[in-house]
């Protein structure tokens, strides 16, 4: 029993460096992610063009590559082909980027549909106030397709999450990379692991408990 | 004030539109009737471009809006829009939404802005409203609201699509009353409308619509006392 409470106290050690990349991965994404989404709906074949080959590419190759990737490839290839010496300082910087572009693709998406989910005469309300299509965007679309999104965007961030346990190969010490640890050094290996996940889930369950009440909130807004 | 010559519209294969000519002139109060499909909002919609003509002229105060270096939203804010559907913005109150695209497009103060804001709802009869939110609203002061909302932008011209169309009818007659006061103040309106009744109390002149072309237009007395086309007799004859 003293085994399995200190595996779970191990994984622990790891939350805060989990939730600091999937929250800065999260906000990147939602950033980056909107203007993806505008690209994807823009009139401009060529931009609509490249913010599709962004999302395919970025939805199609898994996530654990990209980070190899980004991780090992990148150094090498500025060396080996530009004879630039880089290394990543701090790898949890890789886990910012690789987490934060991989997460801008899925959020794009979510993104287009709220957009989309505004009514069509919203935009012509504002445009026939001689709102130009950025007022319009900024004042009266996003905010009303932020709300739509909200249920959708914690989802994410819940899968986020998990998904940052593939960091552990590149050696950024978070929950997944703890229990890894310890199981090495003590041969627990089912505690350390045990440890583990009962650590995502209380992390993941709390997330979709706080997701509901703010979605239910919204709700309420609504009807105000 | 405002011309159109020859206009057609075509979305994809169908041809909505097929050559239109018509004048409005300041303060002139223009009523569009015609059966549904015919083309009269799309004829409304192609006035401030949120349908682009497939072809021909709109030409307002002598210019021609219609033509693509032109600064269509500087153009918007001289033509009011009222739809069907009110598109009021959920997510503000009755008073940001009126004084939003004031403050915004028009770059007025704040205080200026609430301060014509107030004065409209006092016109349209919901002062009270004014921090309410438009879902707290029923349809006819939704539609009041929409009303004052494009008058705060200080059209020179008001385009209605179907204003009544979507309300209960107990509250058809708050709006039309709304309506019927802006045209004696020497409004500049269009209005697309099924509301036979209103149109031959307010409007200066009446146009016929149907298949994308006006088929008929005169005075409120000629057109429902003595329509002379055929199509616009078994028109009257359907709704009256």
């Amino acid at each position: 029993m003293a085994d399995y409470l200190h595996g779970i106290a191990v994984a622990a050690q790891g939350v805060p460096t989990t939730l600091i990349i999937s929250l800065v991965a999260v906000l990147a994404g939602l950033i980056i992610g909107l203007f993806v989404a505008i690209a994807k709906m823009s009139k401009h074949r060529i931009l609509r063009g490249i913010a599709t080959v962004y999302v395919d590419v970025l939805r199609g190759t898994p996530l654990m590559v990209q980070v190899l990737i980004l991780a090992y490839g990148l150094p090498q290839l500025l060396k080996s082909n530009f004879g630039f010496q880089f290394n990543w300082t701090h790898f949890i910087i890789v886990g910012f980027i690789a987490c934060g572009i991989n997460s801008s693709a899925y959020m794009a998406e979510i993104i287009r549909s709220g957009l989309q989910a505004v009514d069509i005469g919203q935009t012509e309300a504002a445009r026939s106030l001689g709102m130009s299509s950025r007022m319009t965007m900024r004042y009266v679309i996003v905010p009303q397709a932020f709300k739509i999104i909200v249920p959708a965007m914690g989802n994410e961030f819940i899968a986020l999450i998990k998904e940052t346990s593939i960091l552990s190969v590149v050696g950024i010490v978070e929950v997944t990379r703890q229990g890894t640890l310890w199981a090495s050094s003590s041969f627990l290996s089912f505690q350390a692991y045990f440890g583990v996940a009962v650590i995502y889930l209380i992390m993941t369950l709390t997330l979709a408990r706080l997701v509901s009440f703010v979605e239910r909130r919204l709700a309420q807004s609504d009807r105000g | 004030m405002i011309e159109v010559k020859n206009l057609e519209k075509s979305f994809g294969k169908n041809h909505v539109l097929r050559g239109i000519n018509e004048t409005i002139n300041e303060g002139e109060v223009v009523c569009i009737i015609g059966p549904s499909g015919s083309g009269k909002s799309t004829f409304l919609r192609c006035l401030n471009l949120l349908e682009q003509p497939t072809s021909g002229e709109v030409i307002l105060d002598g210019e021609k809006i219609n033509a693509p270096d032109r600064d269509i939203d500087k153009i918007r804010e001289k033509l009011g829009m009222v739809f069907q559907n009110f598109n009021l913005f959920p997510h503000m109150s009755v008073l940001d939404n009126i004084t939003m695209a004031p403050i915004k497009v028009k770059g007025q103060a704040r205080g200026e802005a609430e301060a014509e804001a107030r004065r409209l709802l006092d016109v349209v009869g919901l002062l009270d409203k004014a921090e309410a939110y438009p879902s707290s609203l029923s349809g006819g002061q939704k539609q009041r609201v929409a009303i004052a909302r494009a008058l705060a932008m200080k059209p020179e011209i008001m385009l209605f699509d179907e204003p009544t169309s979507a309300l209960d009818p107990e509250m058809v007659g708050e709006v039309l009353a709304v309506m019927k006061q802006l045209a004696e103040d020497g409004m500049t309106m269009v209005i697309v409308t099924h509301e036979m009744g209103f149109a031959r109390e307010v409007a200066d002149r009446v146009l016929f619509i149907d298949g994308g072309v006006i088929l008929e237009q005169g005075t409120p007395e000629e057109i429902f006392g003595n329509p002379q086309n055929e199509r616009t007799q078994t028109f009257l004859s359907m709704v009256l």
